[in-house]
């Protein structure tokens, strides 16, 4: 476990006008590790898919609580953790497939593909039934040894 | 997110310009779904230039975009694709299916 130097913590219900909240959020936090344009845009990105992805699949018929925590660690690394207390995902490894979705026309299935693709790390812990928590972690390139 | 409409000589030009998230995505499908009803366009042309930010649910939109052209055996282009968007596109792999191009007019 890495020693945490900063960290936020948000709790909101999971209404598809909060996806553009939440990944502001995310990145105006991120802002303080002095990241570049790609680094903010990466991790908008990776969080907007994270917070759509409990949307859709944790909470498929009703509104529930999504808790996003994001933490600067020693080294300069953000984290990010979404964390939804809906279904829960029985199979972690074909929902992390390319192209494989329950979600329908709407959705493309790459959800996971580009969260992998544009942070340096991702953890899925998921239990049917309780939630799922996905973890993410990107070091910021711009600030190697700097702190705020 | 907004969507202008341009037809011309079953040609159809879409320009969308906004956040391509989930929550816009729900409309903008619906949008382009009605837009390519109504023309039944040959060609169909999607100017991302507007476009600010967008995750998987545009690489649903230009899916779901092929599949009503392929169903009029029609063809599609994407255009002026903005780097943040251009590098989900890149990493989905859409270019295999659909033609991204730089520079386009109907």
């Amino acid at each position: 476990m890495r020693k945490s130097v900063n960290y936020i913590r948000l709790e909101f219900p999971s209404r598809s006008s909060n996806e553009g909240f939440a990944r502001m959020a995310a990145a105006c936090f991120a802002s303080q590790m002095d990241p570049t344009l790609n680094e903010v845009e990466d991790i908008k990105t990776a969080v907007s898919e994270a917070v759509t992805n409990a949307i859709v699949h944790a909470y498929p018929d009703s509104i529930g609580k999504i808790s996003l925590k994001a933490k600067i660690c020693e080294g300069n690394i953000l984290e990010i953790s979404i964390k939804d207390t809906g279904k829960g995902i029985p199979n972690i490894d074909k929902a992390r497939q390319p192209m494989f979705t329950t979600g329908g026309e709407g959705r493309s299935g790459m959800g996971f593909t580009i969260m992998e693709s544009f942070m340096d790390a991702l953890t899925v812990h998921s239990t049917p039934g309780r939630g799922t928590t996905v973890t993410m972690r990107k070091k910021i390139a711009s600030r190697a040894n700097g702190q705020r | 997110m907004d969507i202008k409409m341009q037809t011309a000589d079953r040609n159809l030009l879409l320009e969308l310009s906004g956040e391509l998230d989930h929550h816009a995505a729900k409309n903008a499908i619906r949008e382009l779904e009605l837009a390519v009803d109504a023309a039944l366009p040959r060609r169909l042309l999607l100017d991302f230039g507007g476009v600010t930010f967008m995750d998987s649910s545009g690489i649903a939109l230009l899916l779901r975009a092929k599949r009503c052209m392929d169903a009029l055996d029609g063809s599609m282009q994407v255009c002026h694709v903005q780097p943040q968007a251009k590098r989900v596109m890149d990493a989905a792999g859409i270019g295999r299916l659909i033609h991204i191009k730089q520079e386009g007019t109907v």
